[in-house]
């Protein structure tokens, strides 16, 4: 059962890649739009399906898989079902970067991507200060760092917020932060996927590791895993995986803490095996959550991260409900 | 097969040498802190110490940490396993230094530490008699040629600190060796080759159990009056 799970996983997101590309105010033939589109035909059909409905289906897929992925190789690190990628401090680094853009106007010439290329700065620029002031400690330390520097970007979030030029810049900037994937091209995907690929591929890279650190980390170093390299890997790539969904897309809250819960017990607990079905169910639902949006009566459009926070709150409560009964 | 040669640890353990020959059990014991989880933790590879290791004739710090844990194992005293693992996974973590599968390691590691009854249950809906061998069963999956056990029968019933034991002298017997910290002087008498009795640090005493085991070693290293009598079936040794 446990190995057919991510091909189940995957066709469940073929599945919702499929509806999303079919749902939208207007009906349009997906197929046919889509060839028209690949075939370079300037058809109505094409412009929805493959200017429109394709970017905003890819970039929710992938800042779903993003977060899904994080959110199951951080608790897999900590040993801690409850740790949130938002921890590394670099969702906070990169919701900073992307507000100044709004208040100083930074790169004019990136047009609508400058957010997102200010959010991927912002990030990076977090993740060095966390690293740098964990130094050499154990992973507990850099999720303090993490934490620490995650206070110090709110704070001066905060601050921006609060000296916002106009109620313009301002509302902009708080409706940016709730986070959506709509009104995005395919340029916003090329500035996430090799940050996605990155991330993506050091987490794997050390998933013997995440399995290793089941039963502490003296088991593991005594099985011959490197694990303060391998630890720092994990952060580094968790970090660039939320750092550049948050940058792109802005804030999708409970993703990463809800989706590795709900598929653990499928892949009897197993911290390696947790990562792909994650990033696939973490990609499924951001994309289902996106098409609820999408479903919404246009005229107050709610926006994603509000969504995924409000489906994703309730589950957590009843998480922590249910693991508090187990250990009373 | 493992030659030490004064291993230091700075305020810790300092300038312990032993040996140890295939086939053989080696009990170390001594008070609480007197470095017997140091010492087992620095051949293990997780800490870093000064000094000569001699393993099957290789310096043991020219090997890479795969191939140090695929010869030389540790069944650390705490474990607790983070997630609701089953307990095929955690006997098949054990062969994570080989970076393989290998059924016959792992059904033969599953038989050795008898855990055949608990397969398909949950690690964490055991009891700790039962959580022991399995633990016991990761470590004998990896085949190491050392395998190093720190108090393994601590807070075991009667019962499975003589079968936990009875599987180390076992896996001892198969031209590998065994070093394990254990409290029990009793049981290190029955079932070891060799002691290694520490105090501070340091070695107080190291040979065999009748010359390690004695009631002016004892006293000394424990504080207080030890009554030893080696030839009764099972070994006594008791406080005064």
């Amino acid at each position: 059962m446990a190995k057919l799970i991510t091909p189940l996983f995957l066709l469940l997101l073929c599945a919702v890649v499929v509806v999303s590309l079919a749902t939208g105010s207007s009906a349009v033939p997906v197929l046919s739009g889509l060839l028209d589109w690949f075939g370079g035909v300037d058809s109505a059909a094409a412009i929805i399906i493959g200017e429109i409905r394709l970017p905003r289906t890819l970039l929710a897929i992938a800042v779903g898989a993003a977060l899904g992925m994080s959110g199951a190789a951080l608790q897999g690190l900590l040993r801690n079902p409850l740790a949130d990628p938002s921890l590394t401090g670099a969702s906070q680094g990169a919701a900073l970067g992307a507000a100044t853009v709004f208040y100083f106007g930074l790169f004019s010439g990136a047009g609508a991507a400058a957010p997102a290329l200010a959010g991927l700065i912002g990030a990076g620029l977090a993740l060095l200060l966390m690293l740098g002031l964990a130094g050499s400690s154990r992973p507990s330390m850099v999720i303090m760092a993490g934490l620490a520097i995650s206070t110090l970007t709110g704070a001066a979030l905060a601050t921006v917020l609060n000296f916002a030029p106009n109620p313009f810049a301002m509302q902009e900037l708080v409706f940016w932060l709730l986070g959506s994937v709509s009104e995005r091209g395919l340029d916003h995907l090329t500035l996430l996927l090799p940050a996605l690929l990155l991330g993506g591929g050091l987490i794997w890279s050390q998933r013997q590791l995440l399995f290793g650190l089941s039963l502490g980390e003296q088991v593991a170093e005594s099985m011959g895993l490197t694990y303060r390299r391998g630890s720092r890997l994990i952060v580094l790539g968790a970090a660039l995986l939320v750092g550049a969904s948050v940058a792109v897309a802005g804030s999708i809250g409970f993703v990463g803490l809800v989706v590795p819960h709900l598929v653990r017990p499928l892949v009897q607990h197993r911290p390696d095996r947790l990562l792909l079905p994650s990033a696939l169910a973490g990609a499924s639902l951001v994309c289902l959550a996106d098409i609820c949006v999408r479903l919404l009566p246009p005229n107050r459009e709610i926006k994603l991260g509000v969504l995924t926070a409000l489906i994703g709150a309730p589950l957590f409560i009843w998480l922590i409900w249910k693991d508090r009964k187990r250990w009373l | 097969m493992i030659s030490v040669q004064h291993l230091h640890i700075a305020q810790r353990i300092a300038d312990i040498s032993f040996s140890l020959d295939a086939g053989e059990m080696l009990g170390v014991i001594g008070p609480n802190g007197s470095g017997k989880s140091t010492l087992l933790q620095s051949l293990a590879g997780i800490l870093e110490y000064q000094g000569n290791v001699n393993f099957d004739g290789h310096d043991i710090e020219s090997m890479t940490p795969r191939h140090r844990a695929q010869r030389i194992g540790l069944l650390p005293q705490s474990c607790e396993s983070a997630w609701s693992l089953s307990v095929e996974d955690i006997v098949a973590l054990g062969r994570l230094p080989w970076g393989d599968q290998d059924p016959d390691a792992i059904h033969c590691a599953i038989d050795q530490a008898g855990v055949r009854e608990l397969l398909g249950r949950k690690v964490d809906r055991l009891s700790g008699g039962e959580r022991a061998r399995v633990w016991l069963a990761r470590v004998l999956a990896g085949q190491p040629r050392l395998l190093l056990a720190d108090e393994p029968i601590a807070s075991l019933d009667l019962y499975y600190q003589r079968s936990v034991m009875e599987v180390l002298r076992q896996y001892a017997k198969a031209e590998k060796g065994v070093i394990l910290a254990i409290h029990d002087l009793s049981l290190a008498a029955r079932y070891c080759d060799q002691l290694c009795l520490m105090h501070h640090g340091k070695v107080h005493a190291w040979g065999s159990p009748e010359t390690v085991l004695t009631e002016a070693n004892l006293s000394a290293v424990f504080n207080v009056p030890v009554h030893v009598d080696l030839n009764s079936v099972p070994p006594i040794i008791a406080s005064k």
